[in-house]
């Protein structure tokens, strides 16, 4: 466990987004990020863009399309999260190729020894599966930094075990089976996944689908430890970027949006925290 | 991902220990409704252009003129097998798709294709049989829409849909226990050509030479012989218009993983891939469709890194040429595919040291049939000016 990941989830539900580093350029994007912060991030998940993003739906997709095209790159990745003034923990969400790639012969290793360098503070890595992580998981506890896995509704048995073993910061609750991407309702596959980790020891971020405030709160509601949030923020920036939006109004939605969602998540824990703005 | 423990467990019990007579079905369904086994046929006139005996795995007769059905079938009933309902599947040529589509009309199973934009272009037959077997087909746009973007689509579906559907993934990538099973379920060519070979000649071919895509005619042709040791075995890949790598474009002009490719991870596997130096995956290039695809099979992979395959390449222009060879002098009409394994054939019989290379015995797998290429290859044949090829001249104001 880093100390920045605990704090976030220490004081009540922790709220974490999720943007692509570079969407739509790398000036833009590190104003894009730094509002989620002042909206109220509690962790933020920064996206690797990596060229085959099998876990994420036609959002988060075009935001990685968007991203590559202005030139984002495994280095430059690493210079943003320098730049970055935020104070939320980060996180890095990338494929493992680019994790193996950056390493050469040598593995996860040197990855995560630049990760850690810059200030990362873990890492979901939707590609790798826990049998797999074991070297992963050693160069992380070298550098102290998390690991996060995902659990689908359907992960159960020895790849759960695997999975609870090699865990560390939180682990990413899918609300439903799939791909990222904002839909309306929560499902009952929700409760039943917080059901089956219950006795897990660390906390538990549900995510894929969180789009309001209102769902922020039912999840919470529901015995999260936090709420996951990407492609509804990815959107943001999409119609921004579609619309020829200066920078500074984009950045004004996203920060809006955060803290709707941030505050929604804490009124789930049953907080005194302000009503809700009305549109 | 999740499903994997499921079908793990589904090919641990129905494929290696025959649960419920699975493979005992399996293998009466290739026969009736398969055709198999295929032919091991003397090809008399190549025999004679090279000096050795030169026999064809004939592959292009399995029903739907392909190897792509053994694969499909197999998979196909073990979804049945599973209480799975509804099928779904990549497609690159089209021919895994096709198949897939057979299989599932045959087995009474609803079937949806992933198909990449390019392709549901250049194989446009291939699309209207697959509708005609009674499959949706799917367009993907993503990147260059071809191969690899239909298996990542693919596997953005089964994520969603795992608990009744089953992904039938045509060639030996993606995770355990994926490439296994293609394998297994694709054995059988070689399986055939071995107990045929020893037949027919007394004795085991001294090479055998299948073209590579992903790789799951390669390990169907190259299996059973793998414990040979003295059968060389050469897996022949799209050599494109260059092998030459466009770094800072992220292109290959070549499908050429083998010879040109580095370690990596994609699709679940660890193999070896097209890719630049930061570890994205390059778009690959062949005037074949079904050699397309920037990764291929980790077993494949790890065959070559330990020597018992040799990786060999077959530039757009020598496969063209060969094509047309084997059509006018065998009567056999090959996919472009396998035409990348009779361009190598051509260029290794007229080396200084043929004999130690391709041996007097050579098989090579016909994987399949080339009525899908025909628009293709009168096009690229036209651009090239090629030699070898026939008069077209016929079309000039005429039936087009």
């Amino acid at each position: 466990m880093t100390d920045g990941i605990d704090a976030a989830f220490a004081d009540g539900p922790a709220f974490v987004p999720y943007l692509a580093a570079g969407d739509p350029t790398y000036e833009a994007s590190l104003e894009y990020v730094e509002s989620l912060d002042r909206g109220g991030a509690d962790v933020i998940e920064l996206g690797l863009p990596f060229s085959e993003p099998i876990a994420e739906g036609p959002t988060i997709q075009e935001a990685v399309i968007r991203a590559l095209e202005a030139g984002m790159t495994p280095e430059r990745f690493f210079e943003f999260v320098e730049e970055l003034d935020v104070e939320a923990p980060l996180v890095c969400m990338t494929y493992y190729n680019l994790i193996f790639q950056y390493g050469q012969a040598e593995g996860p290793r040197p990855f995560v020894e630049r990760a850690a360098e810059v200030g990362l503070e873990g890492f979901v890595v939707p590609d790798l599966p826990a049998e797999e992580a074991g070297p992963l998981r050693e160069a992380c506890d070298e550098f102290g930094l998390d690991l996060i896995f995902i659990v689908a509704p359907t992960t159960r048995g020895e790849r759960l075990e695997r999975m609870m073993e090699r865990v560390s910061g939180y682990v990413y609750v899918q609300a439903r089976l799939g791909t990222t991407g904002a839909r309306e309702d929560v499902s009952d596959q929700t409760g039943d996944s917080l059901e089956r980790l219950a006795s897990w020891d660390v906390p538990k971020a549900v995510g894929f689908g969180i789009k309001t405030g209102e769902h922020a709160e039912s999840i919470v509601a529901a015995g999260a430890d936090g709420i996951i949030v990407g492609s509804a923020l990815v959107d943001i920036v999409a119609d921004g970027y579609e619309n020829g939006d200066p920078t500074a109004e984009t950045a004004a939605r996203l920060e809006e949006k955060a803290r709707e969602l941030s505050i929604g998540a804490r009124r789930g824990a049953g907080e005194n925290v302000p009503e809700p703005e009305q549109p | 991902m999740p499903a994997l423990e499921e079908l793990e467990d589904a090919y641990q019990r129905y494929v290696l220990e025959n649960e419920d007579g699975f493979m005992d079905e399996f293998r009466r369904r290739l026969e009736a409704f398969g055709g198999r086994p295929t032919p091991l046929q003397r090809a008399d006139r190549l025999s004679d252009r090279y000096g050795r005996d030169v026999y064809l795995k004939r592959e292009d007769l399995v029903h739907g003129g392909a190897h792509k059905l053994n694969n499909a079938l197999g998979q196909v009933l073990l979804a049945k097998y599973m209480g799975k309902e509804r099928i779904i599947a990549e497609t690159g040529a089209g021919q895994h798709g096709t198949a897939t589509a057979m299989a599932a009309a045959h087995l009474d199973m609803p079937c949806e294709i992933y198909m990449g934009r390019t392709d549901v272009n250049r194989q446009r037959p291939n699309v209207f049989r697959m509708r005609i077997n009674g499959a949706e087909v799917n367009p993907v746009d993503a990147g260059r829409g071809t191969l690899k973007e239909a298996i990542s689509e693919t596997m953005r579906d089964w994520s969603r849909t795992v608990e009744h559907t089953h992904y039938v993934i045509g060639s030996v990538v993606g995770p355990h226990p994926f490439p296994a099973m293609v394998r297994d379920f694709q054995a059988v060519i070689s399986e055939e050509a071995r107990a045929q070979c020893l037949e027919q000649t007394g004795s085991l071919p001294d090479s055998v030479i299948a073209c590579a895509g992903g790789g799951s005619n390669t390990m169907g042709s190259f299996h059973t012989f793998v414990p040979d040791q003295h059968v060389s075995l050469y897996a022949v890949e799209a050599g494109g218009s260059s092998l030459e790598v466009d770094e800072e474009a992220g292109v290959a002009p070549n499908s050429a993983t083998l010879a040109t490719g580095d370690e990596g991870v994609l699709h679940g596997a660890r193999t070896t891939l097209l890719q630049d130096s930061h570890g994205q995956i390059m778009e690959s290039h062949s005037v074949s469709a079904g050699l397309d695809y920037a990764g291929v099979g980790p077993e494949l992979a790890h065959l070559v890194d330990e020597g018992r395959v040799t990786p060999v390449t077959v530039d757009d222009e020598s496969a063209l040429e060969a094509f047309h060879r084997l059509s006018t002098e065998e009567g056999i009409i090959p996919a472009l595919e396998t035409a990348h394994a009779f361009g190598y054939l051509h260029e290794a019989a007229l080396v200084d040291d043929a004999d130690e290379v391709l041996g007097e015995t050579v098989v090579v797998t016909v994987s399949g049939r080339g009525d899908k290429d025909l628009e293709t290859v009168i096009e690229e044949t036209a651009a090239r000016g090629l030699d070898a090829a026939p008069d077209m001249s016929v079309f000039e104001g005429g039936l087009r």
